[in-house]
């Protein structure tokens, strides 16, 4: 599989990276090369292999129904680069 | 007495004790080597020195009051992937600069808990993604040891914790937190002649640990000893409600476990970690090590770990993953820095292009790509079955041996500028130490020798998921073995 | 036959499948220990990690778990012991972390169905494919200020269940009494408030349109409707659209399309316009939720009474018809009020006052089940005086009346006002008698055959009585004194 100049447009917006136009060659060459060094993952059986998701191998611990955190808006609000009263401010979205 | 920033852990505790000195000597010894060698080292992005000595002299109030914990005023490094409390967290990307956690992370608050001295936040490769420390957007950081022939090339101390290990190398800090998702304790501590301790997944808690790929994020120590090492972990390690997979196993004494010894262990050798290009020292050095555990009793044993060279590929697809996911936060939105545009989305576009460098973007992208629609199958599926196959080989390997003896890495430190016309390259440096993270058991990195440059070379130990006991106790016999005492040329007092 | 449209080219058929949002009734939020509470303040009920802060964790909430569990229970469907957690990742302002933590491949609740009645008196089954817990977003204000949106994170982690339907349902009306019924579910076991105004229950409406025997065509989304009325409209409206985009050669393209109340119409959502690649994926911080099949069976035995076998009970125990039923257990609070009221008395009638001069009352006041203009005690105290012949039925209504929004017991409205039943036979046959005599032409004609001057005579009496005789009395004494 080799990325062409259109998905790695695709990719970059997906990921809401801004890409250049000179910089979509060199990022092709980039991917390619990393993609293509993977590609030796096919050689490898993985008939009837259950996937692994994570390192840890426990059934999931749950918490309790209780309010524990939150009321601290203005922490929460402290890091904004752009605030409005309470609010996050973004520049406007149209629905 | 030697200098302060010449003790270990163990023997700072001890001089606080007898009041052969005072916590705050001890962080005020420290705070100056930083001042005298962190602009060259570039260990530390942010040196939290008002903070250091308050808390020395709580330190010393708790001293005097006789009550002394595991790490009563011992002066530590913190790698700036760690949230703190009111100190800034940049996760050595530009995205962050501005970001000043309101909170800590349970790692860093269970070392505040035992009385640790926290010196400041130590440099690392953005996000945690790296080899070199060289991609941090706060500059590379340069590894205190030179090359015998070559003394004026700048090394890379390894990454991503390249701060964390000059820091500690250098005696700016008598130990430091890192992270290892897919060697990043232990490939540094190789390079900078330290102990580097990856424990097994779930067993420091994630939670405050800016994410980089969460399945694959190990918080631990480095040290200057094994012992200081299980001293570090001991603190560091312990069930955690606020991480769902932290484990909820009781923590031992790992520090008790380091005198264990080896005899009647059976030590297993990968023959998949052997390889044609692997330097002849490198070789040496680790068959040297097999000899050190065969003479103090252990019994070694050729295994099979058929899936080892499958392991850094895996990890290139499930790390970018992960990470493409986990770095979506980064939005100009609620904190971190923000690059207006003309809408949203333009909004979005530049603030992540301009807030995350290249190898960030590129990992993203990758990771974007592998779960994208008609890939995820082909990629991220596989990759997670062939995760399966690798742990599968550990815990068959593990039915008979007790633990592995491996190099940690595939070289010694290179120089700034080396591998890096080629990602790929600069990602080989990991093929040792990747496997552990997918099959998130644990491994220490423990240094053994030098090279003929005179450069630090690693061995390392791997074994059981939880069984970090016999890890210690391994790691230590390769260390009374080894008798490393050689030191960097850049130190504090050096 | 059932609901179709008449096109240019010929009948089509509306199919509809539906994903339900129900915000999960909890104290704190799915993945965080914040408040859910409705109207806070903006990001009053925000922690960390519902702000996606870096290093911060998602640990589930129990209640959220068992509040799913037993709603999937209640929607006979089948309970997954083992489910797991994806990201779904997409950026937008209300969705801080990148992506919502959803169940994507394995959800904690299989397939189910629900039943539905239709005007026609017929009742439908219609599929439950699954049901999932994930996160709610936060939410976007984009009339605050002329360039900027403003966003409060208060919802944001809230618990929903994502309840999404087979694309069994064949027209609007199929589509409203299916809300309708699972709103009245959820609300029975108490896991949904289900009020659409909050928001705390909103609809995403899958339509297309097809001829007979034809395979399923494209079909759109419309987003986030927000009452059962509007469901039946956007059902309608879209429908329509469709077929004439399809009749005039066109093709319906697959997106998404919020409703335009105002307009009655839907149009295509200008922000969600990429290419969907949500890049599904197992969440790495959590691990599988397994669940305790003996905790299932717990949940099971402990669920309440539904509205189906409430219906069949009332039907049953009651002698209602399956409509008054019907009508009587659409909330469980009616249900409640009717049981109160029709303990110990004749539920018939029971049924008749609450379905016709209560609900009458309810809708003239403007009051609601849970604080009515009259108790269900009172009401029932009316019955009784019904009943024993303290008063009639006639005089019941003007108590009734008395009764609104006064909170007074009928028994000293009826003491008060002196409206107690008169069943003295020889003051009613006194005012028979009067009547007769002041009506011999009424009193010829019906004995020549005009049957239905009783009915005057009836009423002539019980005015001059001022409505308090005893109907039946009366009766008697008439036709004695008419014989
Ligand atoms: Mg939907
Ligand atoms: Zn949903």
């Amino acid at each position: 599989m080799s990325l062409d100049p259109a998905t790695i447009r695709r990719i970059a917006s997906l990921a809401r990276i801004r890409v250049e136009e000179h910089e979509v060659e060199t990022l092709q060459t980039e991917l390619n090369s990393i993609l293509g060094w993977i590609e030796q993952l096919n050689e490898v059986n993985v008939d009837g292999v259950e996937p692994l998701t994570g390192g840890a191998r426990m059934a999931m611990k749950m918490r309790d129904d209780v309010v524990t955190d939150g009321g601290y808006p203005e922490k929460v609000l402290a890091n904004a680069p752009d605030r409005n009263g309470d609010f996050f401010a973004v520049p406007k979205v149209v629905e | 007495m030697s200098q302060l920033t010449d003790l270990t852990i163990v023997q700072a505790r001890d001089g606080l004790r007898a009041k052969d000195f005072t916590a705050e000597d001890l962080t005020l010894a420290h705070l100056s080597a930083i001042e005298a060698l962190n602009p060259r080292l570039n260990a530390f992005i942010t040196v939290s020195h008002s903070q250091a000595l308050d808390q020395a002299r709580a330190a010393d109030k708790a001293l005097a009051a006789g009550e002394q914990l595991a790490l009563t005023g011992i002066p530590l490094a913190i790698k700036d992937l760690f949230c703190t409390a009111g100190v800034r967290t940049t996760a050595g990307s530009k995205i962050l600069e501005p970001f000043v956690p309101p909170y800590e992370s349970s790692v860093t608050a269970n070392l505040l808990r035992d009385g640790a001295v926290f010196l400041g936040k130590a440099n690392l490769d953005e996000f945690a993604m790296g080899s070199s420390n060289m991609t941090s957007a706060y500059g590379p950081v340069e590894n205190p040891w030179k090359r015998r022939q070559d003394a004026n090339a700048v090394l890379v101390p390894g990454g991503s914790s390249g701060g964390s290990a000059a820091a500690v190398a250098a005696r700016l800090a008598m130990g430091a937190t890192g992270t290892d998702t897919g060697g990043s304790i232990r490939q540094p501590a190789s390079f900078c002649g330290l102990v580097g301790v990856k424990p097994s997944y779930g067993r420091c808690s994630r939670w405050g640990v800016v994410a980089f790929a969460s399945s694959l994020d190990h918080p631990g120590p480095f040290a200057r000893t094994v012992r200081d090492g299980a001293i570090l972990l001991g603190s560091m390690a312990g069930h955690d409600p606020k991480d769902s997979t932290s484990a909820d196993v009781p923590v031992p004494d790992y520090e008790a476990a380091c005198a264990r010894g080896v005899k009647g262990l059976r030590i297993g050798v990968p023959a998949e970690y052997r390889s044609d290009d692997m330097p002849g020292e490198i070789e040496a050095l680790w068959r040297q090590g097999l000899d050190w555990l065969r003479a103090a009793g252990a019994e070694i044993v050729d295994v099979s770990l058929p899936h080892t060279k499958y392991g850094l590929a895996t990890y290139y697809i499930v790390a970018p993953a992960e990470a493409s996911s986990n770095l979506a936060r980064y939005d100009g939105v609620r904190f971190g820095s923000r690059r207006d545009g003309e809408d949203l989305r333009d909004l979005y576009e530049r603030t992540r292009a301009e807030g995350f460098g290249p190898e960030v973007r590129r990992r993203i992208m990758i990771g974007t790509y592998v779960l994208s629609a008609g890939y995820y199958d082909a990629y991220y599926l596989r990759a997670q079955k062939i995760r399966a196959l690798i742990l599968k080989d550990f815990t068959d390997v593990f039915a008979h041996v007790d633990a592995l003896l491996t190099p940690t890495a595939p070289s010694a430190a290179f120089a700034q500028g080396e591998n890096m016309d080629d990602p790929i390259k600069m990602y080989l440096n990991d093929v040792f130490t990747v496997p552990a993270n997918l099959a998130g058991v644990p491994a220490i990195s423990v240094p053994a020798g030098l090279d003929a440059n005179g450069l630090p070379l690693g061995l390392q130990v791997i074994g059981k998921v939880f069984d970090e006991e016999t890890v210690f106790a391994v790691a230590a016999e390769v260390e009374r073995a080894a008798g490393f005492t050689a030191l960097p040329s850049i130190r504090a007092g050096g | 036959m059932g609901y179709a449209i008449e096109g240019s080219t010929g009948t089509w058929e509306v199919v509809v499948g539906l994903e339900v949002h129900a915000q999960v009734i909890s104290n704190a939020k799915l993945f965080s220990g914040s408040a859910t509470a409705f109207g806070a303040e903006p990001n009053s009920q925000v922690s960390f990690v519902d702000a996606a802060f870096p290093g911060m964790l998602p640990v589930i909430n129990r209640e959220c778990v068992r509040q799913a569990v037993r709603t999937g229970l209640g929607l006979n469907a089948h309970i997954n012991v083992v489910s797991h957690f994806d990201r779904k990742n997409y950026f937008y302002p209300d969705l801080p972390s990148g992506y919502q933590i959803s169940q994507y491949e394995h959800p904690v609740v299989g397939a189910g169905v629900v039943e539905v009645q239709l005007a026609d008196g017929s009742t439908k089954q219609i599929g439950v494919t699954r049901l999932h817990l994930e996160q709610d977003a936060g939410k976007s204000l984009h009339d605050q200020h002329p360039t900027k949106s403003f966003i409060d994170l208060n919802r944001a982690g809230v618990a929903l269940m994502e309840i999404v339907s087979e694309p069994d349902i064949r027209s609007p009306e199929e589509a409203g009494a299916y809300v309708r019924k699972l709103r009245s579910i959820l609300r029975y076991l108490g896991t949904c408030d289900g009020n659409m105004e909050e928001g705390s229950m909103r609809a995403d409406v899958n339509v297309s349109v097809r001829k007979h025997g034809e395979p399923y065509r494209t079909r759109c989304e419309i987003k986030n409707v927000n009452s059962v009325r509007f469901v039946m409209l956007a059902v309608e409206a879209e429908a329509q659209r469709q077929i004439e985009v399809w009749e005039s050669g066109g093709t319906v393209q697959q997106e998404t399309r919020l409703f335009d109340s105002a307009r009655g119409i839907t149009r295509p959502m200008r922000s969600k316009e990429d290419a969907h690649d949500y890049r599904y994926f197992p969440d790495p911080d959590l691990l599988p939720l397994v669940l305790d099949e003996a905790w299932i069976e717990e949940l099971r035995l402990a669920l309440p009474e539904l509205p189906d076998a409430r219906q069949a009970r009332f039907m049953r125990e009651y002698g209602l018809t399956a409509y008054d039923a019907g009508v009587l257990i659409a909330e469980k609070e009616t249900a409640a009020f009717f049981e109160t009221v029709a303990k110990g008395r004749d539920a018939k009638i029971a049924a008749n006052w609450v379905t016709g001069d209560f609900f009458a009352a309810l809708n003239r006041t403007g009051g609601s089940i849970e604080n009515p203009p009259v108790s269900a005690e009172n009401l029932g105290k009316l019955l009784d005086l019904i009943a024993d012949n303290t008063i009639n039925g006639r005089i019941a209504k003007d108590v009734f009346e008395a009764m609104l929004g006064t909170g007074k017991d009928p028994a000293s409205i009826v003491d008060e006002k002196g409206l107690r039943q008169v069943t003295d036979t020889s003051a009613i046959d006194a005012a028979v008698a009067k009547i007769v005599a002041a009506n011999q032409d009424k009193v010829a004609e019906y004995k020549s055959g005009k049957d239905k001057l009783f009915g005057f005579f009836v009423g002539q009496t019980m005015k001059a009585m001022a409505g308090k005789g005893n109907p039946t009395l009366i009766n008697e004494a008439l036709k004695k004194a008419l014989s």
